[in-house]
C-alpha cells in the first residue's frame, strides 16, 4: 500500500513540476504558480510517507499558504501584457538539455556506484515533540539566528518595496 | 520491490534537474524563480529520506531551516523583481541584459 503511494506521489511531484517549468496550458504565470502549489502538496504526501508528519504539515503552510500567495500578489501587481510569443532558440534548448542531462546523469551515476546507507528499521518520526525539543536544546541558537533573519528580510522588503525618496 | 531510500534520492534527483532545466530555458523571471523553489525542495526531500532512512533527525531540524530560509529568500527576491520591473517595464530576462539602469 505505502509502496503504490510512493509511485503516485512521486509520479505527481514530477510531472506537476515539469507542468511548472513547461507550461502546455498558458503563457500566464498564475497557472505556473498553481502547478507549483500541486507539486508542493505532492511532496507534502512523499513527507508524510517518510514520517516527517511535521515538514509535511509546514511544507503546505509556508510553501502553499504563504509562498505561493506572495508569488500570485506579485503577478497581479506587476499586471502582465499577454506575453507574445517569444521563440526557443534551438540551440539554446539543444544546450540547456544536453547539459541538465549531463548533470542528471551525473547524480544517477554516482548514486549507483555508491552504496547508500539505510538502517534496516527506519524508526524515526519526525513528530512536533521531537523536533521540537530538537530545536529548543541542540539547535537553539541557529532558531534564534533564523529569527534575526526573518526580521531582517522583513525590513530589506519593506525598504525594496517602498516609494523611492526624493 | 520495497520502496528504500534510493527511490526517494532518484525522485529527488529528478525533481532538481527540472527546476534547473526551468533556471536556465525559461525566459520569464517569475518562472525562474519557481524553478529556484523546485530545486530547493528536491533537496529538501533528499534531506528527509536520509534522516528517515538513518534514523537521525538532523536532517529534518535542516529542512526546517530550509523551509525558514526560503520564505525569506522569495520575500526578498520577489521585492527586487517588483522593484526592476518599476524601472524597465519587463520581466523578461533578455531585455534586462544590460546593468545599467
Amino acid at each position: 500500500m505505502q509502496d503504490i503511494l510512493f509511485y503516485i506521489f512521486a509520479s505527481l511531484t514530477l510531472v506537476f513540476g515539469f507542468f511548472v517549468i513547461a507550461n502546455p496550458f498558458s503563457r500566464n504565470p498564475v497557472t505556473s504558480a498553481m502547478f507549483l502549489v500541486l507539486t508542493i502538496i505532492s511532496l507534502a504526501g512523499l513527507f508524510v510517507l517518510l514520517h516527517a508528519f511535521f515538514l509535511a504539515v509546514v511544507q503546505v503552510l509556508v510553501y502553499a499558504g504563504a509562498v505561493i500567495v506572495l508569488f500570485l500578489f506579485v503577478i497581479m501587481l506587476l499586471d502582465l501584457k499577454a506575453e507574445e510569443q517569444r521563440k526557443l532558440r534551438t540551440f539554446a534548448v539543444i544546450g540547456g538539455v544536453i547539459s541538465v542531462g549531463a548533470i542528471l546523469a551525473i547524480f544517477l551515476q554516482s548514486l549507483a556506484s555508491s552504496p547508500l546507507h539505510a538502517d534496516e528499521l527506519p524508526l524515526l518520526e519526525g513528530g512536533t515533540a521531537q523536533l521540537g525539543k530538537l530545536l529548543f536544546t541542540q539547535y537553539l541558537l541557529p532558531f534564534e539566528i533564523v529569527s534575526v533573519l526573518l526580521l531582517v528580510a522583513m525590513v530589506g522588503v519593506v525598504l525594496l518595496s517602498g516609494k523611492e525618496a526624493k | 520491490m520495497n520502496v528504500g531510500i534510493e527511490h526517494y534520492v532518484v525522485v529527488s534527483a529528478i525533481l532538481f534537474a527540472l527546476g534547473l532545466l526551468g533556471v536556465i530555458l525559461q525566459r520569464n523571471l517569475l518562472i525562474i524563480y519557481m524553478g529556484l523553489e523546485l530545486m530547493l525542495n528536491a533537496a529538501n526531500l533528499a534531506l528527509v529520506a536520509f534522516s528517515r532512512f538513518n534514523n537521525n533527525p538532523d536532517g529534518q531540524i535542516f529542512v526546517f531551516f530550509i523551509i525558514t530560509v526560503a520564505a525569506a529568500e522569495v520575500a526578498v527576491g520577489l521585492a527586487l523583481i517588483v522593484a526592476l520591473y518599476r524601472k524597465r517595464q519587463t520581466v523578461q530576462v533578455e531585455d534586462l541584459a544590460r546593468m545599467k539602469l
